[in-house]
């Protein structure tokens, strides 16, 4: 008896945060998208590459979590993933002091979290707090840090905040994209506790978890799916003033490998696909029933092969400390990247569907890419003339092969290290094991699990060289940051140093720095395209290769518009709706 | 007599297979590791007598291929002339049998390659990659069941002579082998190993695990005709005239062994040429570029090539005839071996 008076209670509840927000719907400042007006209902399927580890923004560190993330957060200032241009999200609007200093954003009014809290200045406030709080630990908190120093947040009313930088920062408003707005009065308690690293499981109950984004959790079935709900208290609409998102329901199912994620859009069970490879493209291309495969271009994606330049560790086996003599060698390095063959990889590889790299800047990024880099053609000749030079010799063996030897008279030999599951790196591989021999050099290629690949290459450093991929998360220089300065984690060849090790490397940071906080597009572009120059003079990575997004869609889909910066094909979720008269057959 | 004519056959049929891959050199027309670049996943190439005129060749010829408009992987075959297949002539260079410097080959073209099962994601030939791909394959497997079949004669005569303790002991170890679950301890014995491997250290390896891994079965059996065997009045016999057991293994025991240990050998070998190219096929072989039957069939992981390239399934279908052979071989081996023990033993009495 009790438990149906519970029951009723419950329904009388939920009936009514649903109804709330119907009579102040007036007082809402909704965000109005332009685009095709959709139809609302129905669910979408999706397949993550895995199951997502956490909800929570303040411990997600992996791509599955992120994306997850993506849909049930928002943030104040959003980058659209089309234009690449920043646009309002949370914040109405936003103003820069003329000293660049700081900047005051002013919210939009009535917004609710998805549990129907309201949100205001304080929750903003709290957010920051969290973020910049060394002892959460968490990875935002880099970004918050300008000029060594951690941004201040102030409250000026209710929904107005002022952000105050101790440098000028040349990303602008940009550095508010991807930092989701916590609901304070969900995550207080926790945070006093110092308990906030626990939150979030995947396992939390669906009333114990608010965002601001168009989806909120539902339903989690372990090894499953991940099941959300529309976000009644969404505030964006349609350009007829209907509320979004359009879609009931959005899940994700967990498909660990990416040949299953192709069987199953195959056969419908899925309506969405992205990141697709280049060979399954074609596959899924030959046959398209009631499906739409698109190739929307040059990507943020850029692989390249490094070598182990990590110095002065005690840990280093004095086999590979031998081997580091000739990686150090500038020309060893410039003669390996004359002698790789970038088009063949782009053609055998990427059957065409992608583009030969000679710098950090990918071709889907056309803001920031330098003109006036070289891009030398395959020429094993040069690299012959600079080998030579650095002193290898050569030695022919008795079937005309040769073998190429250092100044110690020491056969050139070592391995390459590639992640066993991404089939595209493990090609290049051995399409470059095969060009190097013809320089004499001996290469293996090594497949290893990317999860210890990663821990060899940044934690115990013990491997040669290595081939690897990284896709920037936006179009603007400072996304790679870790990549570029060398105390960054992601500075591969020799991450997290505490003083640069060499003085080109100091330059390089040197310029990334000033570029930060430099004003202007044209003042930080020039600073940038010099810090690549740098970069393809020294060769630390020897680019190679960066594919084109690849996606598909189930014909029945509207507004799918893939973008070639990460959620490829969900940054318009809200958006995304069932077309009228082609429900979906497999449900 | 009949019995004897089949055992021939197969013996044939097993010896040319192999002497094929053996001079693998000779037969195939290139490199294994050559990349033709230009050609990734080309389709066999058809040999042609009729042109597309109707004119009738009288040396077999190829057309080449090309690429049709507007598609990036479908071929089709270009007519406009034919390239003619030539016998021994001067290409590559290899070493037959492991010594001897040679370049001439059995057949190839004089301005085109010709691909008789296609070419892979590299433009590798892939005939020429199966022949050379048998030798490490075939090899493997000869040398690991030759290890098995002595260690496992070895401990199973030891066990079945001396008996008491030592035998216990042997047969207990024998289960425990058999009870182990190998392809998991090969995943882990794998990554305690430095992480490269040249490809003449993994293939030792793999024979050596191999080897060590199926000795408990002949043991076993070696070890049940050994207890039959030192019981026989003959050896009795020789025992009472003061034998010694070395000369009592060597002399009586042992021959009865062998047509066990034959048998066992013409169902190992292809049992561990498997064997090799299930590790091959899971990584844990012999590394790219060198082939080996397994590393040929790992494209087959991957959903896209299993679905666009059917020439890629190829080399599963050529070891049929290799098995074939030895299984047919050792049925002829149990025959003659059953046959001989009738005979002896009429004539014993």
């Amino acid at each position: 008896m009790r438990s149906i008076v519970l029951l009723l209670l419950f329904v009388f509840v939920g009936h009514q945060a649903i109804a709330f927000p119907q009579e102040k719907i007036g007082k809402e400042e909704l965000l109005v998208l332009p685009g095709e007006v959709g139809r609302a209902g129905g669910r979408l399927v999706v397949s993550l590459r895995g199951e997502p580890k956490t909800l929570n923004p303040l411990i997600a560190a992996d791509a599955r979590s992120r994306e997850v993330i993506g849909v049930m957060q928002a943030d104040l200032v959003h980058i659209n993933r089309a234009t690449q241009q920043t646009e309002p999200a949370l914040a109405k609007s936003w103003k820069i002091s003329p000293d660049g200093l700081s900047y005051t954003i002013v919210l939009r009014r009535g917004l609710k979290f998805s549990d129907g809290q309201p949100l205001d200045a304080d929750d903003v406030l709290f957010t920051f707090r969290v973020y910049l709080d060394e002892n959460v630990h968490a990875p935002q908190r880099d970004l918050l840090m300008v000029g060594g120093k951690p941004i201040t947040v102030r409250k000026v009313d209710e929904h107005t905040v002022v952000f105050q930088l101790a440098k000028t920062y040349g990303v602008g408003e940009r550095l508010f994209d991807g930092l989701a707005i916590l609901p304070r009065h969900l995550l207080e308690k926790r945070y006093e506790e110092g308990k906030l690293g626990q939150i979030g499981s995947l396992a939390t109950a669906a009333d114990q978890w608010a965002g601001l984004g168009p989806f909120r959790l539902k339903e989690y079935v372990a090894g499953q799916r991940l099941v959300l709900e529309r976000n009644p208290y969404y505030w964006k609409s349609d350009a007829q003033g209907g509320r979004l998102p359009y879609l009931d329901e959005l899940v994700f199912l967990f498909v660990p490998n990416a040949d299953a994620q192709v069987l199953k859009f195959q056969s419908g069970e899925t309506d969405m696909i992205s990141q697709v490879g280049a060979e399954n493209f074609s596959v899924l291309s030959k046959q398209q029933h009631g499906y739409t495969m698109v190739d929307a271009g040059p990507g943020l994606e850029y692989n390249f092969l490094f070598f182990n330049l990590n110095d002065s560790i005690e840990k280093t086996s004095p086999d590979i400390q031998r081997k580091q003599k000739w990686f150090r060698e500038v020309n060893f390095r410039q003669a390996v990247s004359a002698a790789v063959d970038r088009e063949a990889i782009v053609r055998l590889v990427y059957q065409g569907r992608g583009a030969a790299l000679w710098g950090l800047v990918a071709p889907g990024n056309r803001r920031w890419g330098n003109e006036k880099l070289p891009h030398p053609a395959r020429s094993l000749d040069r690299a012959r003339t600079l080998l030579k030079e650095a002193g290898f010799s050569w030695s022919n063996g008795p079937d005309g092969g040769s073998t190429l030897l250092d100044s110690d008279g020491k056969s050139v030999e070592f391995s390459i290290l590639t992640s066993s599951t991404n089939a595209d790196r493990a090609k290049m591989a051995a399409l470059i094991q095969d060009d190097l021999k013809q320089l004499g050099m001996r290469v293996q290629v090594v497949p290893l699990e990317s999860r210890s690949l990663l821990d060899r290459v940044t934690q115990s450093r013990d491997y040669d060289a290595c081939i690897m991929g990284i896709a920037s998360y936006d179009a603007d220089a400072n996304s790679d940051i870790s990549v570029w300065l060398s105390s960054g984690g992601l500075h591969l060849w020799s991450p997290s140093q505490a003083h640069p090790a060499t003085s080109w490397e100091a330059e390089i940071d040197r310029l990334i720095e000033e570029q930060m906080s430099a004003r202007t597009f044209e003042q930080r572009k020039k600073l940038y395209d010099r810090a690549q120059e740098i970069l393809a003079e020294n060769q630390p990575m020897i680019f190679l290769a960066s594919p084109n997004i690849l996606a598909g869609a189930k014909n029945s889909i509207g507004n799918f518009h893939p973008a070639v910066l990460e959620p490829y094909v969900l940054w318009n979720v809200e958006q995304l709706y069932l077309k009228n008269g082609m429900e979906n057959a497999t449900r | 007599m009949r019995v004897r004519r089949t055992f021939a056959k197969w013996l044939v049929v097993l010896g040319v297979l192999h002497g094929m891959v053996v001079c693998a050199g000779f037969f195939a027309p290139y490199d294994p590791v050559e990349q033709d670049r230009q050609s990734p996943y080309l389709p066999p190439m058809r040999l042609h007598l009729l042109d597309a005129h109707g004119h009738l060749h009288v040396r077999p010829f190829v057309y080449a291929l090309r690429l049709r408009e507007s598609s990036f992987d479908q071929f089709e075959e270009d007519t406009t002339e034919p390239h003619p297949v030539k016998f021994f002539l001067r290409g590559a260079r290899y070493r037959l049998l492991g010594f001897l410097p040679l370049r001439m080959h059995f057949f190839g073209g004089e301005n085109t390659r010709i691909y008789l099962l296609g070419t892979d994601a590299y433009g590798r030939d892939q005939f020429s990659r199966l022949l050379f791909g048998g030798q490490v394959s075939l090899f493997a497997g000869l040398l690991g069941a030759g290890v098995t079949l002595f260690i496992g004669w070895s401990i199973g005569a030891v066990a079945g002579y001396y008996g008491g303790w030592r035998d216990s002991l042997l047969m207990r170890v024998a289960e425990l082998f058999l009870a182990l679950p190998w392809l998991y301890l090969l995943f882990a014995l794998r990554a305690f190993l430095p992480l490269a491997v040249s490809p003449l250290e993994a293939f030792f390896l793999i024979t050596a695990v191999l080897g060590a891994v199926g000795w408990a079965r002949p043991a076993r059996l070696v070890r049940g005709v050994v207890l039959s065997a030192k019981e026989r009045d003959f050896v009795r016999a020789a025992r009472g005239f003061g034998a010694s057991n070395g000369y009592l293994l060597r002399r009586h025991i042992l021959p009865e062994t062998s047509s066990v240990l034959l048998t066992q050998a013409a169902i190992l070998i292809p049992q561990y040429v498997l064997a090799e190219m299930t590790l091959s096929f899971l990584g844990l072989g012999v590394p790219e570029p060198v082939p080996s039957w397994g590393n040929l069939l790992s494209g087959l992981q991957q959903y896209s090539v299993l679905v666009s390239y059917w020439w890629m399934y190829l080399p599963a279908l050529a070891m049929v005839p290799f098995f074939l052979g030895y299984l047919g071989l050792a049925s002829s081996f149990e025959e003659r071996g059953a046959v001989y023990k009738i005979e002896s033993r009429i004539w014993g009495m």
